[in-house]
């Protein structure tokens, strides 16, 4: 099947689990901004979880399928449709031949994954598929997708026959449990913690704070009461991390995300937890937000808890779509 | 100063060494990255060294699935370990290398002000510039960007306030006592004093990034039509 892009969206990737091995040379391990979203796109059509997935900011790209195959979408709810009609999210569907899709409207989420069955006919950049558009490497010739790009995917396990009708298998993932309900954001405290102020500490997990309009793949710019520091000497630049929080010479904090550069001389004052992550890529400009610091240990088992729901999930459709290409035939 | 180690975040742990720009400090902090890079640990997915203080990404998942306890913990006894045992690794790559840079003013766009500035000519900032081997500390901001160190203290001028929109690829500048290439385009805030024609990150290359944290590295005046001949080859 191709992919075939109609309409180029605001800002379309191709991305996977990240680029990792390489931050000791300045770049970025980058990858899907909700990991847990891209992970399950894959799994619904029975792809690793580490194979390519397309990232989508609204309003994203019209695509074309020339030949039927199996997709699916999580993440952003960005109302699906494929040839005019409705579908569902986080569902495995068959769609057949010279189907289009696009997405209507924004109802919920910043980033929606869409994953296609099969080998895709892109080539790894240091052993990754995401696009680091800053080096112009990776993904689909390392950049966003535009008008009339186009995708070779070789498909796998299924075998299909019919090409004239879209289908919805009865496969889905629901997966709301996975992150906590609320705007709570949990995070632990970093070595430089201890510079901000008392009352500022008290700000940090007492008052809301809002995602700036200027907020990217890079980071989130936040909006809400400033912090003061009581220490004011400059600190030696050293590594950040994805949901690293660093504290800007006005008192802002800026988080940053996939993208985030390899190193930082700002002063790290938290860290967001892993299994908080894929919640807060899921934030827009003007969501609001609160803090709440927690333990090493809670951390921990949080994102041991996450990974392991999300193994169950991974068993429970593979059981499923075996059993389905076992018994039909589409 | 004895190390400390402490966690970023819950799937990454930084090792302090110092809390200054000093070539032992930097030396300890590159002799832990060898060490850590020839020990080859499965659990480990990034190292990255800086100033005075080296951070290991790890792989939280695999820690946890083998080992059943806190992928902290188990990192950070790891790394206690190797620190105790440790003895001072040599790095596995080229460490000198010397780089071409054209000073004509058409790409030094700062020169001028830095002369004004410092009461210098400019054939005195090049040659200043030129003088010292320079240490690379560590690698961050771009790929292959190097914070390289120390350029004499006549020299040494702080980072713009505003930032240039476009500092275009190859660029060398200095901020502070420090001196680094541009490997990209790029905004910057760096003072620009001249260009070089090797390319500094090469996307299409097996290893990308021309420096890495350790080297140490000589620029050499080149002519404008050195510049140009040496471009052309590349």
């Amino acid at each position: 099947v191709s992919v075939v892009v109609l309409k180029k969206g605001l800002l379309d990737t191709i991305q996977d689990n990240g680029r990792y091995g390489y931050q000791h040379i300045g770049i970025n391990p980058g990858g899907s901004m909700d990991k847990v979203s891209a992970s399950i796109a894959n799994m619904l059509v029975l792809n690793n979880t580490n194979e390519p997935i397309i990232e989508l900011h609204f309003p994203a790209a019209v695509f074309q399928f020339t030949e039927p195959c199996v997709i699916a979408i999580t993440g952003a709810n960005f109302g699906p449709e494929i040839d005019g009609k409705l579908i569902p999210m986080n569902t495995s569907l068959l769609v057949a031949r010279n189907s289009t899709l696009q997405f209507k409207r924004a109802l919920e989420g910043a980033r929606s994954y869409l994953a296609i069955n099969g080998k895709w006919d892109i080539k790894k950049w240091l052993s990754s598929y995401s696009t680091n558009t800053k080096a112009s490497a990776g993904g689909y010739k390392g950049r966003a997708l535009i008008k009339d790009d186009f995708i070779e995917i070789r498909h796998q396990h299924f075998n299909i026959h019919k090409e004239n009708k879209a289908v919805v298998l009865p496969v889905a993932a629901g997966y709301t449990d996975l992150s906590t309900p609320g705007n709570a954001i949990r995070v632990i405290t970093n070595n430089e913690y201890q510079r901000l102020a008392d009352e500022s500490k008290n700000v940090l997990v007492s008052t809301p704070f809002l995602i700036n309009l200027n907020s990217d793949r890079m980071g989130y710019r936040l909006k809400g009461k400033f912090l003061n520091s009581v220490v004011n000497d400059e600190l030696l630049s050293s590594a950040v991390t994805r949901g690293t929080i660093q504290l800007l010479p006005s008192g802002e904090m800026i988080i940053l995300m996939a993208d985030h550069q390899t190193t930082g001389g700002y002063p790290k004052i938290a860290n967001v937890i892993s299994a908080d992550l894929p919640k807060l890529a899921q934030m827009k400009p003007n969501d609001s937000m609160e803090f709440k610091i927690v333990e090493l240990k809670e951390a921990e088992d949080a994102y041991i808890k996450q990974q392991q729901q999300l193994n169950r999930i991974e068993e429970k459709i593979k059981q499923e779509l075996t059993n389905i290409l076992a018994n039909e035939s589409y | 100063m004895q190390p400390t180690i402490v966690p970023l975040g819950d799937s990454a742990l930084t090792v302090i060494f110092g809390t200054s720009i000093d070539e032992e400090t930097n030396d300890t902090v590159h002799s832990l990255f060898n060490l850590l890079q020839n020990a080859d640990i499965p659990e480990i997915i990034d190292i990255l060294p800086a100033y005075a203080s080296l951070t290991i990404i790890y792989n939280f998942e695999m820690i946890y699935s083998d080992h059943h306890c806190s992928p902290y913990k188990y990192m950070q006894n790891k790394v206690q370990t190797i620190l105790k045992d440790r003895v001072a690794q040599e790095s596995n790559f080229i460490t000198d290398i010397d780089i071409p840079v054209s000073y004509d003013e058409s790409f030094g766009t700062d020169l001028s002000a830095i002369a004004r500035e410092k009461q210098l000519s400019i054939s005195e900032i090049v040659q200043l510039h030129c003088a010292a081997t320079y240490k690379v500390y560590m690698i961050g901001f771009l790929p292959g960007f190097s914070y390289m160190g120390k350029v004499d203290k006549k020299l040494a001028t702080p980072r713009k306030a505003v930032p240039d929109p476009l500092i275009s690829a190859g660029s060398v500048g200095i901020a502070g006592e420090q001196t680094g290439i541009y490997p990209l385009d790029s905004p910057g805030g760096w003072n620009i004093i001249g260009r070089t024609p090797v390319k500094i990150f090469d996307k299409l290359a097996a290893s990308p990034c021309l420096l890495r944290a350790g080297m140490k590295v000589r620029f050499q005046p080149i002519l404008l039509d050195e510049y140009h001949q040496i471009k052309n080859t590349q």
